[in-house]
């Protein structure tokens, strides 16, 4: 029997589960195959949900779903996070103190904000990235009667495009409490432009200017001093806010820290076979690899697509048959009605196009669908 | 060069070198020596303009076969 472990039941473990299960159908029916998902929670949360919750577009409710209902007849199926990785024996260990021997492994366990590394970031700063965040940023955006708002990005963060989203959202929601002539945005971003994908700066640049919106950018948070409502950056810029707005920056999960498997919890892993680094059976999926790639649902997605493939040859094969090439896909919301995309890879860049209305509906209904994309049905 | 960190960011369009370079640099140490590549033309400018700005150190900077080798120490 060959047994293959994965290690989280986020985007990329679910994903990869659910498209195993189909093409090795066959196999886990005659047992020649055993297919475990070792996840912290028995819930599923849908991430990119909240950003809506923080704008009070959808309710936190509307965001998860049973991870068991999610996961194809034949899985099994266990919330027993991983404690130990024991990867010179080819075993995991849970918390509960169960043994898992693997012919393969994926490590797809995630990442996690961590405003908590800047020093005044959590205390005074509002985000979208846990629940308690964005129903807390959606109070503060209630409150707020005007005055400047200052929107800050941490290093490295999950999903790219939350920097610009917030700030669109932001102004189409205080132009619709008609007090838009009170508020000031103040965008910064850690790079020398405005996204770190050269044609969407362009296209947000040009955004920001017919809209009114400021912008610092080589902007890197160094602390906020809450009760001066100033931040400090490591660039020695200093800015005044009177509401702040942060995309936090974000760190591996602790298990990969304390199992040393990788600096910052990011674990070192080839971008084009997904191998861990200097391991021939350990695979990594999603925000947990090093690859120099956005840390998105859509990267674990497609990563995910490509791995099932792979190990189901390896199984049945014994090698694998492609490469992952890089293949990311990214809704942006450019307002409270109106979004576009980028769409690349390693090789070629995005070329986002006008925002439509169109676009936003089709990111509304996939907010919907993507309970259909993680069973691996889209 | 086995005492360098390298941050290999060839082909990455996001989060980009720059960024990437960022993110080693908060797990480096004071003294910590890396090396960025990058095959993004512009990363040329934009981290030795970022090292300046923010009192880091460049300690080479070279193009060979198109990929940018851009050498840096952590000064603080």
């Amino acid at each position: 029997m060959k047994k293959i472990v994965i290690v989280g039941g986020g985007t990329g473990g679910t994903i990869l589960a659910n498209n195993l299960a189909r093409r090795l159908s066959e196999e886990l029916r005659t047992g020649e195959v055993r297919l475990t998902v070792l996840s912290a929670s028995d819930k599923h949360m849908y991430q990119p949900g909240l950003l809506y919750v923080a704008f009070g577009r959808m309710s936190s409710q509307e965001l998860y779903q049973d991870q068991a209902s999610l996961l194809e007849p034949g899985i099994v199926f266990h919330v027993d996070p991983v404690k130990i990785f024991d990867l010179d024996n080819n075993r995991v260990e849970t918390e509960s103190g169960v043994n898992h021997d693997y012919d393969y492994l994926v490590i797809c366990t995630g990442s996690r904000p961590n405003p908590e590394s800047i020093p005044g970031l959590a205390e005074y700063a509002n985000h979208v990235y846990t629940v308690e965040a964005a129903e807390k940023t959606l109070a503060a955006l209630q409150q707020f009667e005007g005055g400047r708002i200052a929107i800050v990005t941490g290093v490295p963060h999950k999903c790219p495009m939350v920097p610009l989203e917030l700030t669109f959202m932001m102004h189409d929601y205080f132009k619709d409490r008609g007090i838009l002539e009170k508020v000031e945005f103040f965008y910064t971003y850690p790079i020398g432009r405005l996204h770190s994908l050269e044609n969407v700066a362009k296209w947000a640049q040009g955004e920001f200017d017919r809209l009114g919106i400021r912008y610092e950018t080589l902007f890197n948070v160094k602390e906020v001093d809450g009760k001066k409502k100033q931040v400090h950056s490591e660039e020695d810029s200093v800015l005044d806010y009177d509401l702040l707005i942060t995309v936090p920056p974000h760190n591996g999960m602790p298990v990969i820290l304390e199992n040393a498997l990788g600096g910052g919890g990011w674990i070192p892993t080839n971008p084009n076979t997904l191998k861990m680094e200097n391991r021939e059976n350990v695979f990594v999926l999603g925000d947990t690899t090093n690859i120099p790639i956005s840390k998105a649902g859509s990267t674990a997605h497609y990563e995910a697509e490509s791995l099932g493939e792979n190990l189901a040859a390896l199984v049945r094969l014994g090698t694998m048959v492609r490469t992952y090439d890089g293949k990311v896909f990214c809704f942006i919301e450019a307002g409270k009605d109106r979004a576009t995309y980028a769409s690349f890879d390693y090789q070629h860049p995005p070329q986002p196009q006008p925002p439509t209305q169109m676009i936003h509906w089709f990111k509304l209904a996939y907010n919907k669908l993507y309970w259909n994309s993680v069973r691996g049905l889209l | 060069m086995s005492n360098i960190k390298r941050v290999d960011a060839r082909n990455s369009f996001c989060p980009g070198p720059l960024m990437e370079l960022i993110a080693a640099m908060k797990l480096a140490e004071v003294g910590d020596e890396l090396e960025v590549l990058s095959t993004d033309k512009g990363s040329a400018n934009d981290i030795p303009e970022w090292i300046s700005k923010v009192g880091h150190e460049i300690v080479e900077c070279r193009e060979e076969d198109g990929v940018y080798y851009i050498h840096v120490r952590k000064t603080k």
